[in-house]
């Protein structure tokens, strides 16, 4: 029986169906203080005072911390592995309000009324400072948002608090300018994202506790508990020897939980009272003050030769870190090298970016972490192009797109070794029968059909940063033990390396008991981000179980007494052929009697180059030209993830990447008021896809082989939301002749551009 | 204030506030399946079944459930392991925190609805909300569950 | 989130009367909506004890309780025999099923919400609410009074042969509406209503079919973060349209 490639039910599957008590807030010790948080009404502000008096004496209070009661050093939320990218630039609790929504005071009472109550009674006397809300203005402007002079950057990337530039970058690969001049159509454009919500349906929550060994221990619904356990050191001024973390099941996270965003106040709370303390954060809180997607203006310009040859692509990216810089520097540097690496034959490219901060809400890590703007900008130009040159956008790509063998010079200068591009987009034309589909029709009830493509790729892990390592032992009886480090966040994880585990060292599933994370336990590992897990622990897995058949070859020779070299091992006994032979399970129970002979195995692994995924993705939509509502009909996907180590859940991976690219091209709005506060800050005004408002999503694999991943598998978590908006605004465009250039696309903006053409 | 809800098949009595929800009143009583995801009424994650109806535990009140039945997926652990099953053959629960809610919808929708369409039953569940899979693979799930019931009442 | 001192599940009308005289306390129907807002409720006056929760026909109109929810509207059998889907129509936008079990007739109604599904689609209709104290008046009347005091218990619905369509335009399938309309037809008379103009629905009425594209034009429309202005002066010709046209469709 092998596992791999095979659709694997998840291995926790039963217990969230039938909804066991598995989740954070579900484990929280009864008698938990309740923490909640005041949060500044104002974009930019001092807080002068803080009377606690009224609200100390509300019964069941139990403590109120302000911004003098916290440790002064400054820290940065990202989870990243140390030094991070992005820079130090938050406190606990600051005396400057740098957004909507920034801490005031923490409370801590006994129930969440006592602590709501308490909240509302607090006095805080504020010196509201004018607020540098739009961050086309940020560069140079007189209202600077991190004045402190402990702010500090610990890693080069052009951080300029002063001029609020939080990071820049820039990047060129040929005469970028020379190749412009000789092109024969230059097509320039700027578009525009928005800060969209990671919405996943579990919100912020932690609790902390001090446990017996009179340690901070720390249960939350994280991707990075080794990163929770350094920066808690940091952020309150302790030795990462007193923090355990550990990390239950999650509701989800696509990079939301990349960051502290809850962790700190509950942890600070146990601290100083020695109690269990919890936080839960509201949907609210969560839209206001978690970490979404970075904002960005990207401008693209793109020379081609009338033939379709595209010569030169320079694109420059003006990101918003909003008030903190988490993850601003790293995010950016995936809109250039992930977009402008699709195209492998380019003469010239260029890519230059700046991250400023502003007062709005800090943003972070959102899957596809800057790639999905990226490739939204040059995908939306490429096909903007193909309709000035009138040529069908699949072609055009054909035409250009990287190709397994490449060097691709703007990823790092990266071998691009595993390469399905071209497979997915035959695939994915015929899945979607774009040749006739493609540009458009009309029904007879006037709504058009038409189609819509877009290609994208991501990576695989940090190259030379990530870590993913795991610990196989054998037990008595011959079952194993797998624990690893990274995070399985419904993602399944878990799952996916118990089946490598499970190959690799020919056994059942079930003799396989996995466990996921506890610092004082688990090996390292970076967590799940940067579509690390598959490739860099699954790497980590393999190399484990090479590792630990070994010892197992060599305690079973050893104990029928022959010598290694002549003795194999099949998963279920050591054994010379025809010949002597001892169980596994023999051999298990061996290990753990009298001797030092514990079955063990924990490689630590980590690669240094990070191969793209592949996908080319296709909308079918139906546009009613009257109201300008757009549905999403159809989309047809073809991914290139390597070896599909679960067809499963690759495929709902991609099902679901989709359906949250489909809720950013139309859906998904970030509006402010003129002083800075998010409106749409519930999921009655942040509207993600209903069930009814996606059509059919069909998804096919056409997998390359990466020699460097384990069973020859890529990633495939973030990819998968990248295409769906540049692929539906190429299909508006294929439908009407209107190219739209801000998300998301709403009814009115197509129904008033098509207005526009009839007066 | 006091009220007395048969939960699951038990009589339970328990202490609550004017304006303590059904879900609070609910999870006070140990009833962890049920989950909340906003604070709007709009994501479905609370659903339960109120006199046999899903409904918002998060908007009763839980006076109102005074006198009346609720069940959670507590309460149907048979139902759910047999729907979850196929769920789970999908991969179509992935994050498992919307759930509870969800397998809740469904079984009422098939008390509800005989034979019902793709379109119905999309329209059915609507207001349960998923971020993780895109719905595709609970449509999947659903359907060969409901093939698979009908095959077996046969 | 509400909060609320007191909760007192009303034996009788008159409790429920007297109850809400003070102006800190409030009437719960489904209690999906009030807890949007912030309020410090004294008493939540709970009516579901008072058998408002039922439609019940006779031969010249249909009374739907105060406490019927927008499910029960959604699959009576008795509305549709009356009037077709447009019940289902008007509330099956509204979130879900679970929402819908719970949101109520009467909460919709005397929330006179600008973006009211409900409150478009009844004011297409002959409609009359009854209320505890003042007793009947016309839906109409009642939406453009100031909310005060007296209890909403039922909407009454004439049988009067009207046909009836509904049709709204949203940015995403259940959201709020960017723009509701209804539009009725009895005898030589045509209705025609319009509401989340932002504001709350408004009706006219005309014996030209051939006007109404016109008429709807004339009704004053509102920008907010849904649409703009001129927007929903454009979706109103096309709703218009289109309601028009299932109107004429059903009626043959």
């Amino acid at each position: 029986m092998s596992y791999v490639s095979k659709p694997i039910r998840k291995r926790d599957a039963m217990s969230l169906v039938t909804g066991k008590p598995v989740y954070t807030g579900d484990l929280c010790p009864a008698g938990a203080l309740q923490v909640c948080l005041l949060r500044s009404p104002h974009a930019h502000a001092l807080v002068e005072s803080v009377d606690k008096t009224a609200a100390l004496r509300v019964p069941g209070v139990v403590a109120i911390y302000t911004w003098e009661d916290v440790p002064q050093s400054r820290f940065t939320t990202a989870g990243q592995t140390w030094p991070e990218p992005s820079p130090y630039d938050r406190l606990i609790l600051d005396r400057r309000l740098r957004c909507v929504g920034d801490p005031v005071a923490i409370i801590a009472a006994e129930t969440e009324e006592s602590a709501q109550k308490a909240r509302q009674l607090l006095k805080v006397t504020y010196q509201v400072l004018e607020p540098l809300l739009d961050f086309t203005k940020a560069l140079d402007n007189p209202i600077i948002v991190h004045p402190e002079e402990n702010f500090r950057a610990l890693c080069d990337v052009g951080t300029d608090a002063a001029r609020n530039l939080c990071s820049q970058e820039e990047m060129t690969v040929g005469d970028v300018e020379g190749e412009l001049a000789q092109s024969e159509v230059v097509l320039e454009r700027v578009y525009h994202t928005r800060a969209n919500s990671q919405a996943m349906m579990e919100t912020f929550r932690t609790y902390s506790y001090i446990d017996e060994y009179g340690r901070l221990n720390v249960v939350s619904s994280t991707q990075v508990p080794f990163h929770v356990r350094r920066i808690l050191g940091n952020a309150l001024e302790m030795s990462r020897r007193d923090i355990r973390i550990v990390k239950p099941r999650i509701g989800g996270g696509f990079g939301a939980k990349q960051s502290v965003v809850s962790e700190i106040f509950p942890a600070f709370v146990t601290k100083m009272t020695g109690r269990p303390a919890y936080i839960c954060y509201t949907r609210q809180e969560t839209f206001t003050n978690g970490s979404p997607r970075h904002e960005m203006e990207m401008r693209v310009r793109i020379g081609a030769d009338r033939d379709g040859t595209i010569r030169v692509i320079d694109l420059f990216a003006l990101s918003n870190a909003g008030a903190y810089g988490d993850h601003g520097p790293t995010t950016i540097g995936l809109v250039g090298h992930k977009a402008l690496s699709l195209y492998g034959t380019l003469k010239a490219a260029r890519f230059g970016c700046q991250v400023v901060y502003t007062n709005t809400m800090g943003a972070g890590a959102y899957r596809g972490y800057g790639a999905t703007q990226g490739i939204f900008a040059v995908e939306a130009a490429v096909n903007e192009l193909a309709a000035q040159l009138g040529m069908d956008p699949c072609l055009l790509r054909e035409k250009n797109m990287v190709r397994q063998g490449q060097i691709m010079a703007t990823y790092y200068n990266e071998p691009c070794n595993s390469c399905a591009l071209d497979r997915c987009m035959e695939q994915a034309k015929k899945m979607m029968n774009w040749e006739e589909k493609y540009p458009r029709k009309v029904l007879e009830n006037g709504h058009i059909r038409s189609v819509g493509v877009a290609m994208a790729m991501q990576g695989s892990g940090i190259s030379g940063v990530d870590i993913g390592s795991v610990e196989i032992r054998l037990n008595d009886d011959g079952f194993y033990t797998l624990l690893v480090g990274c995070t399985d966040m419904g993602t399944g994880c878990d799952t996916i390396l118990s089946q490598m585990a499970a190959d690799c060292l020919e056994c059942d599933l079930d003799r396989i008991a996995v466990r996921g994370v506890d610092t004082d336990q688990s090996p390292y590992d970076t967590g799940s981000y940067a579509s690390s897990t598959t490739y860099i622990t699954g790497m980590a897995v393999v190399r484990t179980c090479q590792e630990l058949r070994e010892k197992i070859l060599a305690m079973g020779a050893k104990m029928i007494g022959v010598p290694v070299e002549q003795a194999e091992f099949d998963g279920r006994r050591v054994f010379v052929p025809g010949g002597k032979e001892i169980s596994l399970a023999e051999i298990g129970s061996a290990s753990f009697e009298g001797h030092n002979h514990c079955l063990s195995s924990c490689i630590s692994h980590s690669s240094p180059i990070s191969p793209p995924p592949f996908m080319v993705g296709m909308a079918e939509i139906d546009l009613d030209p009257e109201t300008g509502v757009v549905q999403v009909v159809d989309y047809a996907a073809a991914v290139d993830c390597g070896t599909v180590v679960n067809t499963n859940l690759a495929r709902v991976q991609t099902e679901g990447g989709i359906a949250q690219g489909i809720g950013m091209a139309l859906y998904e709005e970030v509006n402010h008021t003129p002083k800075g506060r998010l409106i749409n800050d519930s999921f009655l005004q942040y509207k993600i896809p209903s069930r009814l408002d996606l059509g059919t999503i069909r998804v096919e694999f056409e997998s390359s082989y990466e020699p460097s991943g384990p069973f020859g598998a890529k990633s495939i978590g973030e990819l998968v939301i990248n295409t769906p908006a540049p692929a539906i605004l190429g299909a508006i465009l294929n439908a009407t002749g209107k190219a739209f250039h801000t998300l998301p696309v709403k009814p009115e903006d197509v129904a008033m551009a098509l207005l526009e053409d009839k007066k | 204030m006091t009220v007395t809800i048969t939960l699951n098949g038990i009589r339970r009595t328990g202490e609550v506030q004017p304006d303590t929800s059904l879900y609070t009143f609910l999870r006070q009583q140990g009833c962890l399946s049920v989950k909340c995801g906003c604070e709007t009424s709009n994501c479905g994650l609370c659903t339960v079944h109120l006199d046999g109806c899903p409904v918002l535990s998060c908007s009763v009140p839980a006076f109102r459930a005074d006198g009346h039945e609720v069940t959670t997926l507590e309460g149907v652990q048979k139902e759910a392991e047999e729907f979850g099953a196929f769920l789970a053959d999908e991969g179509g629960e992935q994050c498992g925190f919307c759930s509870p809610g969800f397998i809740l919808s469904v079984l009422a929708m098939a008390r509800e609805l005989e034979n019902p369409t793709d379109d119905q039953i999309k329209e059915y569940l609507a207001g349960n909300l998923c971020r993780c899979t895109g719905y595709q693979s609970q449509l999947r799930a659903i359907k060969k569950w409901l093939a698979a019931r009908k095959e077996g009442d046969k | 989130m509400y909060t609320a001192s007191n909760y007192v599940l009303a034996q009788s009308l008159d409790q429920a009367l007297e109850l809400n005289r003070k102006r800190s306390s409030a009437i719960i129907g489904g209690g999906c909506w009030l807890r949007l807002g912030r309020k410090r409720i004294g008493t939540l006056i709970d009516l579901s004890a008072l058998g408002l929760d039922k439609i019940q026909e006779n031969e010249e109109e249909i009374s739907l309780g105060a406490m019927v929810t927008l499910r029960q509207m959604e699959t009576s059998k008795e509305l549709e025999a009356a009037f077709g889907p447009f019940f289902a129509d008007m509330v099956r936008h509204i979130v879900g099923v679970q929402f819908r079990n719970c949101a109520t007739l009467g909460g919709s109604v005397a929330a006179r919400f600008g973006f009211s599904d409900i409150l478009t689609g009844l004011m297409a209709l002959d409609c009359q609410v009854e209320l505890a104290q003042k007793g009947r008046m016309p839906l109409e009347e009642y939406a453009r009074l100031a909310p005060d005091r007296d209890i909403l218990t039922a909407v009454v619905v004439k049988k009067d042969g009207r046909k009836a369509v509904y049709q709204s335009a949203r940015n995403i399938s259940t959201d709020l509406p960017v723009l509701t309309c209804a539009l009725s037809h009895k005898g030589d008379l045509w209705r025609l209503v319009f509401g989340a103009r932002p504001g709350k629905a408004e009706a006219v009425e005309t014996g030209d079919p051939g006007s109404l594209e016109r008429l709807a034009g004339e009704f004053s429309f509102g920008g907010n973060m849904r649409g703009s202005e001129e927007y929903r002066r454009h979706l109103a010709g096309v709703l218009t349209r289109r309601a028009l046209e299932q109107l004429r469709r059903e009626e043959e």
